[in-house]
C-alpha cells in the first residue's frame, strides 16, 4: 500500500494511492450532477420494475402495478387500424369486381389486401407469388382449371373445390387402372395418344389409332374430343404447353392409372366478402386471368 | 477545473479525495473587444438564421409549399429554396454530413476549437443566456456578491431572479418554437399554436427543446463542453502542432509582477515580463479557466482572454496580444530570437480543403443534373418467369415511377431485349399496344405491375437484359432501368 496522502508533484493534485506500475492514479471526482444523475437513473429502472411486467417467475412473471401488456397494446392498435381502414374497405367490398379493375385506387388497395390475405391463407399450397407446385396451380399463368375471368376467379375462391361447401366445385379424374376401366397397355397407350395431343413426342412403335379410340370412350367426355378441356368439369386442356400434374409418360400413366383430385377449401364464412373480393382481384392481376 | 491542490492545505481525512467534486459556479465578466465583437455578430447571424429563416417564402407554383426551407415529413420531401429532395436522395444530407464534419477538421487544423467558441449552439445560447444574466443581475462582482448573500431576500432581488428565469424561458420556448416551424407551413402552425389547434407532436418538441435549452444554456453551461461533449477529446486526436490556439505566450508575460514593480525594474534594466498578473483572462473565461496554465482541455478558443488582457495592455502602455491566437513553436523560436512562422497552408489543410471542392462538387453537379423523372424496377422472384399455355414465357416486374417535377406527366414505356416481347401494364388499357402509357401526377410516385411476354423459343437463353425506357410523352425526356428476362 501506498502514501494516501501523496500529492503528484508535476501537477500538485492529490492522487487516490493507486499505484501501478509506478504511475499513481490522480484524483479526479466526476461532477456532482453527473453522479446524481447516475444514481437517478438507478432509482429510474427499479421503479421501472416495479411499474412495468418485468420478472419471470415460475408459473407467470411480475404484472407491474399497472398492469400494462403489450399485447393489450396490439389489440388496441389492430382495433384503431380497423377504424382508419373500415371506410375504404367498405367501399371496396360495394364496388363490383370490374369497377374496381378500373379504379386506380380502389385496385391499388384491392391488391395490397389481397397481397397479404394470400400471404396468410394461400401462400402453403400455391406459394407466396402464387406460383403453385405440382398438383397446386400455378396462378401467374393463362391456364384455369375453372376459368380464370374475375367472377369465376372469385367463384373458385368463394367455394372451394371439392371442399364440401354446397356450391363447391365438383369434378374428379377418375382412376381408369385402380378401378379397372382400362388395362396396362391401353393406360400406356392413352398416355402417348395425350403426349401426341401436346405436340410431345411419342414412344416408338405406339398405336395411335388405338389411343384415339379410348381416348373417345373413356376421357373426350370431360376433355372434349380434341382433348381441349372443358372449364365447367374442371377439365384441363390437354393440348397446351402447361401440365399441373407433369407431362412426361410416367406422371401420365399415373394420373390416367391412379386418378386426381386436388381439394382447394371454401374461403366464404372464413374472410369476410370484401377480403375474397381483394384476393381475387390479387389473383386476377398476378397476370393470368382472363 | 479540478482545483489544484497544495500539499501543505491537506489533511489525513482527504487522503481517498472527494467522492464527486461540486461545480465551481463560473462567473464570467463581461468584456469589450475585437473577438467580443466577431461573437456578437456570428451570434446575430447565427440566431437571426435560426429563428426567422422558417418565414422566408418561396414560390413553388400552386399546391406546393411555398416555404423555403421545409422538412415535410408526412409527404416525405425536403425544400431547400429551389432544391426538392425525395427520400431517394438523402445521400445529399449524407454528402452535407461529411462535407460538415471535413469542414470540421479544417477549423481545427487551422484556430483548433474555434468552432466550440464562435459557432457551437451551445455556446451561442449560453452566451446569450449569460448576456441576460449580467442585464439583469449585473457584472461578475454584483452576481457574486449577490449568491453569496445571506440576507434574507428582498423584493427586488427575488423580482430580478424570477425576471431573468422568465425571459430565458421565454428564450428557450421561442427556440423550440422556431424548431417546430421547419417542419410545418410557419404562419399557419404559429396561428394553430397559440390558437392550441396544433398537432400534439409539435407541443411535445416545444417542451422538449424548452427544457433543453434553459437547462443546457441556464445552468449546464461550460460543463456541457468539458464533461458531454465528445469533440474536445475527438480534436485533440486531430490536432496539430502548427494549429493555432489561444495561447498566454509565456515567453513575453514571464515574470508576472505589478505595474509598479514592473516599470522600476525595467528602469534598472532587468527582464520582466508583461503579465501584471491582474486575472483579467481568468475573470472573462466562460470555462473558468486560467490560460497561463497553458492550453487546456476546457478552453473553447473563444478569445475573449485576448479581449480582457489587450484592454489591460492598452492601458499599461504595452503591447497588445500577451494572450492571442498562437502555437508553441513560435514561443520557442521567439525564445531562439528566430522570427514567427504561420502555416496555414499545408498538408492538412490541403487535403480537407480539397476533400471539401471535391465532395461539394461533386454534389452540385448532381444535383444540378439530376433527372426529375426516375424509374426504379424489381424483378419477381416468385415465380421468376412463368410459362403460359402456348409456350411463351412471360416475366413480371414492379416497375415504380417518380415524377419529381411540378406537372403532370404522361408515359410511355417500352421494353427492349427479348425479341418480340409485348409489354403490358396491371390495370392499364392501353391504346397503343406493347407500348402503354399512363399519367403519373406531379409530384408523386407510382408503382405498377409490369408484364413482359416473349413468344416460345426453342432454344431460350437462361436470362436476356431488358432495359424499360419511360419516355415523357410531351417533353421527350427518357428514364431507364436494366433488369433481367429470364427463362424457366
Ligand atoms: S481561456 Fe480564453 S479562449 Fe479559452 S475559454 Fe477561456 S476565455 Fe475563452
Ligand atoms: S489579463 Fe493579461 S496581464 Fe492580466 S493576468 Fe491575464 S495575461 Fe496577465
Amino acid at each position: 500500500m501506498t502514501d494516501h496522502s501523496e500529492v503528484d508533484a508535476v501537477t500538485g493534485k492529490s492522487t487516490t494511492g493507486h499505484e501501478w506500475d509506478g504511475i499513481k492514479e490522480l484524483n479526479t471526482p466526476l461532477p456532482r450532477w453527473w453522479v446524481i444523475s447516475f444514481y437517478l437513473t438507478i432509482i429510474w429502472s427499479i421503479a421501472y420494475w416495479i411499474v412495468y411486467p418485468a420478472w419471470p417467475l415460475i408459473q407467470s412473471n411480475t404484472t407491474g402495478v399497472f398492469g400494462y401488456s403489450s399485447r393489450a397494446d396490439v389489440a388496441v392498435e389492430l382495433a384503431n387500424l380497423e377504424k382508419i381502414r373500415g371506410d375504404k374497405m367498405v367501399a371496396l367490398g360495394a364496388a363490383s369486381l370490374a369497377d374496381i379493375e378500373k379504379a386506380p385506387a380502389l385496385l391499388a388497395l384491392a391488391r395490397a389486401k389481397g397481397k397479404t390475405v394470400f400471404g396468410d391463407n394461400c401462400v402453403p399450397c400455391h406459394g407466396s407469388g402464387g406460383a403453385g407446385a405440382k398438383g397446386y396451380p400455378n396462378l401467374n399463368d393463362d391456364e384455369w382449371l375453372w376459368g380464370g375471368t374475375l367472377d369465376q376467379i372469385m367463384q373458385t375462391i368463394q367455394y372451394g373445390v371439392r371442399s364440401g361447401h354446397a356450391k363447391t366445385h365438383e369434378g374428379q379424374m377418375l382412376a381408369f387402372g385402380k378401378d379397372g376401366v382400362l388395362k396396362s397397355d391401353e393406360i400406356v397407350t392413352v398416355a402417348n395418344y395425350v403426349r401426341s395431343l401436346a405436340g410431345l413426342p411419342t414412344r416408338n412403335g405406339f398405336d395411335a389409332a388405338k389411343g384415339e379410340k379410348i381416348f373417345a370412350e373413356n376421357c373426350a367426355a370431360c376433355h372434349g374430343d380434341g382433348g381441349k378441356g372443358n372449364q365447367e368439369l374442371g377439365a384441363p386442356n390437354l393440348t397446351d404447353k402447361i401440365w399441373l400434374y407433369g407431362s412426361d409418360e410416367a406422371s401420365l400413366i399415373e394420373t390416367i392409372g391412379q386418378g386426381r383430385a386436388g381439394v382447394m377449401p371454401a374461403w366464404e364464412g372464413r374472410l369476410d366478402p370484401a377480403t375474397i373480393k381483394a384476393m381475387a382481384v390479387y389473383v386476377h392481376s398476378l397476370g393470368g386471368g382472363k | 477545473m479540478n482545483k489544484t491542490v497544495n500539499p501543505k492545505d491537506l489533511t489525513s481525512d482527504d487522503d481517498y479525495g472527494p467522492l464527486y467534486a461540486a461545480r465551481k459556479k463560473v462567473y464570467p465578466q463581461s468584456v469589450s473587444g475585437a473577438f467580443r465583437r466577431i461573437k456578437w455578430g456570428l451570434m446575430a447571424v447565427c440566431l437571426g438564421v435560426y429563428y426567422f429563416l422558417p418565414f422566408v417564402r418561396w414560390n413553388r407554383g400552386f399546391g406546393a409549399p411555398n416555404q423555403a426551407v421545409l422538412i415535410d415529413l408526412p409527404n416525405s420531401r425536403f425544400y431547400f429554396f429551389f432544391i426538392e429532395l425525395w427520400p431517394q436522395e438523402v445521400y445529399y444530407f449524407t454528402g452535407l454530413l461529411i462535407v460538415a464534419a471535413v469542414a470540421l477538421f479544417l477549423m481545427n487544423s487551422i484556430g483548433g476549437r474555434i468552432w466550440c467558441g464562435y459557432l457551437c449552439p451551445q455556446t451561442v445560447w449560453t452566451d446569450l443566456f449569460y448576456a441576460v444574466e449580467r442585464l439583469i443581475e449585473g457584472d461578475r462582482r454584483e452576481r457574486m456578491k449577490k449568491d453569496k448573500s445571506s440576507d434574507p431576500m428582498k423584493l427586488e432581488r427575488i423580482s430580478e431572479i424570477v425576471l431573468k428565469h422568465s425571459i430565458w424561458l421565454l428564450i428557450a420556448w421561442w427556440t423550440g418554437g422556431a424548431w417546430v416551424l421547419y417542419f410545418n407551413d410557419a404562419p399557419t402552425l404559429v396561428k394553430e399554436l397559440v390558437t392550441f389547434q396544433a398537432p400534439m407532436i409539435a407541443y411535445i418538441w416545444i417542451g422538449i427543446l424548452t427544457a433543453t435549452t434553459y437547462l443546457l444554456a441556464g445552468y449546464m453551461r461550460e460543463q456541457v463542453c468539458t464533461y458531454m461533449c465528445p469533440w474536445p477529446r475527438i480534436q485533440a486526436a486531430l490536432t496539430d502542432e502548427w494549429a493555432l490556439n489561444v495561447t498566454y505566450r509565456y515567453d513575453r508575460g514571464e515574470k508576472r509582477t505589478s505595474v509598479k514593480k514592473a516599470a522600476e525594474l525595467r528602469a534598472l534594466g532587468e527582464q520582466v515580463g508583461d503579465c501584471v498578473d491582474c486575472y483579467q483572462c481568468v475573470a472573462v473565461c466562460p470555462t473558468g479557466i486560467d490560460i497561463r496554465n497553458g492550453p487546456q482541455m476546457e478552453c473553447i478558443q473563444c478569445g475573449l482572454c485576448i479581449d480582457a488582457c489587450d484592454n489591460v495592455m492598452t492601458k499599461i502602455g504595452r503591447p497588445k496580444r500577451l494572450i492571442g491566437y498562437d502555437n508553441d513553436i513560435n514561443i520557442q523560436r521567439r525564445q531562439e530570437g528566430k522570427a514567427p512562422v504561420y502555416r496555414i497552408v499545408r498538408a492538412r489543410t490541403i487535403v480537407y480543403s480539397a476533400i471539401i471542392v471535391a465532395i461539394g462538387g461533386f454534389m452540385t453537379y448532381t444535383l444540378a443534373t439530376r433527372s426529375l423523372l426516375d424509374v426504379n424496377v424489381l424483378h419477381d422472384r416468385n415465380p421468376i418467369a412463368v410459362k403460359l399455355s402456348d409456350g411463351s414465357i412471360r416475366n413480371a416486374y414492379t416497375v415504380r415511377l417518380l415524377n419529381k417535377s411540378g406537372y403532370d406527366r404522361v408515359i410511355a414505356i417500352d421494353a427492349h431485349g427479348p425479341a418480340n416481347a409485348t409489354v403490358h401494364i396491371i390495370g392499364v388499357d392501353s391504346v397503343t399496344p406493347d407500348r402503354p402509357m399512363i399519367v403519373i401526377p406531379r409530384d408523386s410516385t407510382s408503382e405498377l405491375r409490369l408484364l413482359v411476354t416473349a413468344p416460345a423459343d426453342d432454344n431460350p437463353q437462361k436470362s436476356i437484359p431488358v432495359r424499360f425506357h419511360v419516355t415523357d410523352i410531351g417533353l421527350g425526356e427518357v428514364a431507364s432501368a436494366t433488369d433481367n428476362f429470364v427463362s424457366p
